[in-house]
């Protein structure tokens, strides 16, 4: 595989449920997402983006076709080794921001690193200079309930980079989000996440903020039927 | 992640403290009842614990508790007191007489006669007054709690009178006695009184006291005797069990508190499994995140039985603490004295609250554990 590539999906497919209520939601997916670059997955709902997501983010098994994720093969790895190469190696951005009401933004940003091993007070003190950095410094010790919506994405985009990893799978960022807003969390996406050893995937239906994306997978029906390179 | 799961724990607050209270309650019903069952219990045996210079206890063959017994006769005691490996051998009288106040307030009291000459079977913690007292004519000890009733608001006195049986009879001494399992006062006096208290009947005595000899073991002696006499001859903790079984098995106090220790355990089992539930289904996208981000079920697991363990310690902690405080509080009431929370009942009802917490938290890991971790890919 091209060592520039950091994701690739060969005649990818995913069915749900059995017998007569089979569902084929992906079929015969070919698609690469490079290092370096911020991919758009977009789409009309129903058309397998998310399931795609999933599959690439290894939270959901491919029926048939082989899927690389950083060299690695993820049928070839037991189910602990894929939680400890997601833990290691992926970073997640929720439509909904799915924080831990009961943490922190400080607090919920140093998951990934507790998850991980790391002393608590080395994990929320390396947590809280990447929210400093992001633009929420005076707001560390607030709970979820206490920010905004754009806010609670921006600890939610920390949360996704402050283990370092080489792959960000982001859920419609920006969809729970005013139009300004979305375009603000595009834009600090943009700026820390990209980066030439990291690759980021978005998955999208929010046209406004398509001129963030350097390439955009279209899906219909289960399989990409178009890519666009971008010009930024 | 132990801090995770605390924080998840204890930030909601509402459901945080129903579960923490649903175990408290549970702990202190289950420990409770569970303590006034033993402590009643211990209180049939009160007169058998109450008599330490005997370590055994002769009685008709067919006796089956402390309470109904059939009189031996003189000749009883003296081939008794003829088995080889018995130092020595005392009767004692029980019967339950009624005794009457000046004032004409009346009570059945627990009458206890015990040997003339040695008063082996007289208490041991005397309150006011001697026992050698006891040696003058028409003289008892009354326990503490008797003295109240026939003298209510009055201090702890000696020198006062009751009637037994047309008999003027003299309180000589005030004694500590356990509390008897029918809150009857206490009444000690030397054998030969008690008969003429309650009227001499053909044979009287109603258990032979015995010391075994020294090199010898009871459980020996106890079968010398049997085997020589054909009397029933048991150590004293071997007589309070046989006491206790009986009650056990003729009276429907046992069923009554095990229903209500076993509604206790139900209800806190389901009130909290279920409380626990709806915590881990209101996380469950939560739960899902963070096996997404790369946190393994089995680490989870962990944190989802250390959410469980900390309620149930907390709620346990609380329970007991109440049950503690009751009997601590009521220790000093007459009529409730003797109850105590006991360390095997504790013991008890910290596997039972381990049996609640692990049966609650064994749904939601069960839900958590087959959650697929694209649900946070759901809106």
């Amino acid at each position: 595989m091209d060592a520039s590539v950091a994701v690739s999906c060969r005649s990818v497919t995913k069915d749900f449920g059995q017998g007569e209520s089979r569902t084929k939601v992906l079929r015969g997916v070919d698609f690469e997402v490079n290092l370096g670059q911020m991919t758009f997955l977009v789409g009309e709902s129903g058309s397998g983006k998310t399931t795609l997501l999933s599959v690439i983010a290894g939270l959901l098994d491919a029926t048939a076709g082989e899927v690389v994720v950083l060299g690695q093969p993820l049928k070839r790895l037991s189910n602990h080794q894929q939680v400890v190469f997601r833990r290691t190696n992926l970073g997640f951005v929720f439509q909904q921001f799915n924080l831990l009401p009961a943490l922190t933004a400080a607090e919920n940003v140093a998951v990934p690193l507790l998850a991980q091993g790391l002393p608590r007070l080395r994990a929320i003190a390396k947590a809280s200079d990447l929210l400093t950095s992001l633009g929420l410094g005076q707001r560390l010790n607030a709970f979820p309930s206490q920010l905004s919506g754009g806010q609670q994405q921006r600890v939610a985009l920390a949360r996704a980079l402050v283990h370092e990893p080489r792959l960000i799978v982001c859920d419609e960022p920006t969809s729970a989000l005013d139009a300004a807003t979305g375009r603000s969390v595009m834009e600090l996406l943009a700026s820390f996440a990209v980066r030439p050893d990291r690759a980021v995937l978005v998955v999208t239906h929010d046209s406004r903020v398509f001129d963030f994306a350097d390439r955009i997978a279209h899906m219909n029906d289960g399989i990409i039927d178009r890519i666009e390179q971008q010009q930024n | 992640m132990n801090f995770v799961a605390l924080k998840m724990l204890t930030g909601d607050r509402a459901k945080f403290l129903g579960l923490v209270f649903a175990i408290a309650f549970s702990s202190f019903l289950m420990a409770h009842q569970s303590s006034i069952f033993c402590g009643l219990m211990i209180r049939t045996t009160s007169q058998i614990k109450d008599i330490t210079d005997a370590d055994i206890w002769v009685m008709d063959p067919e006796t089956q508790y402390i309470d109904e017994v059939k009189a031996l006769t003189d000749n009883d005691l003296y081939r008794v007191r003829g088995v080889s490996g018995v130092e020595w051998a005392v009767k004692l009288f029980k019967g339950v007489p009624r005794a009457k106040a000046d004032d004409g307030k009346f009570r059945n009291v627990i009458l206890l006669g015990v040997d003339d000459a040695s008063l082996v079977g007289a208490p041991r913690r005397m309150l006011l007054g001697s026992l050698a007292d006891l040696r003058q004519p028409d003289s008892v000890v009354i326990d503490r709690a008797g003295f109240y009733f026939f003298f209510p608001n009055q201090p702890l006195s000696i020198g006062q009178h009751l009637e037994m049986n047309d008999h003027r009879i003299t309180i000589v001494g005030i004694c500590e006695a356990s509390a008897p399992f029918g809150t009857f006062p206490v009444m000690f006096t030397r054998y030969s009184q008690a008969v003429n208290f309650v009227g001499r009947e053909r044979n009287s005595m109603s258990f032979v006291l015995v010391k075994p000899a020294a090199g010898l073991t009871t459980e020996e002696v106890c079968l010398r005797i049997t085997q020589a006499t054909g009397l029933k001859a048991l150590e004293s903790t071997d007589f309070a069990w046989k006491t206790v079984l009986y009650y056990i098995r003729n009276t429907g106090i046992p069923v009554n508190f095990g229903i209500t220790v076993m509604i206790a355990l139900i209800v806190g089992t389901v009130v909290a499994g279920q409380t626990f539930y709806i915590f881990t289904i209101e996380n469950l996208k939560q739960f899902g995140a963070l096996k997404a981000i790369g946190v393994t079920n089995l680490r989870i697991t962990g944190m989802i039985l250390l959410q469980a363990f900390v309620v149930g310690f907390i709620g346990y902690s609380l329970g007991i603490g109440m049950c503690s405080l009751f009997f601590d509080l009521t220790r000093d009431i007459v009529h409730l004295r003797g109850f105590v929370l006991l360390w095997q009942i504790a013991g008890g009802t910290a596997v039972a609250v381990f049996f609640i917490v692990v049966l609650a938290s064994l749904m939601s890991i069960r839900r958590v554990l087959t959650l697929e971790p694209a649900v946070v890919f759901r809106g």
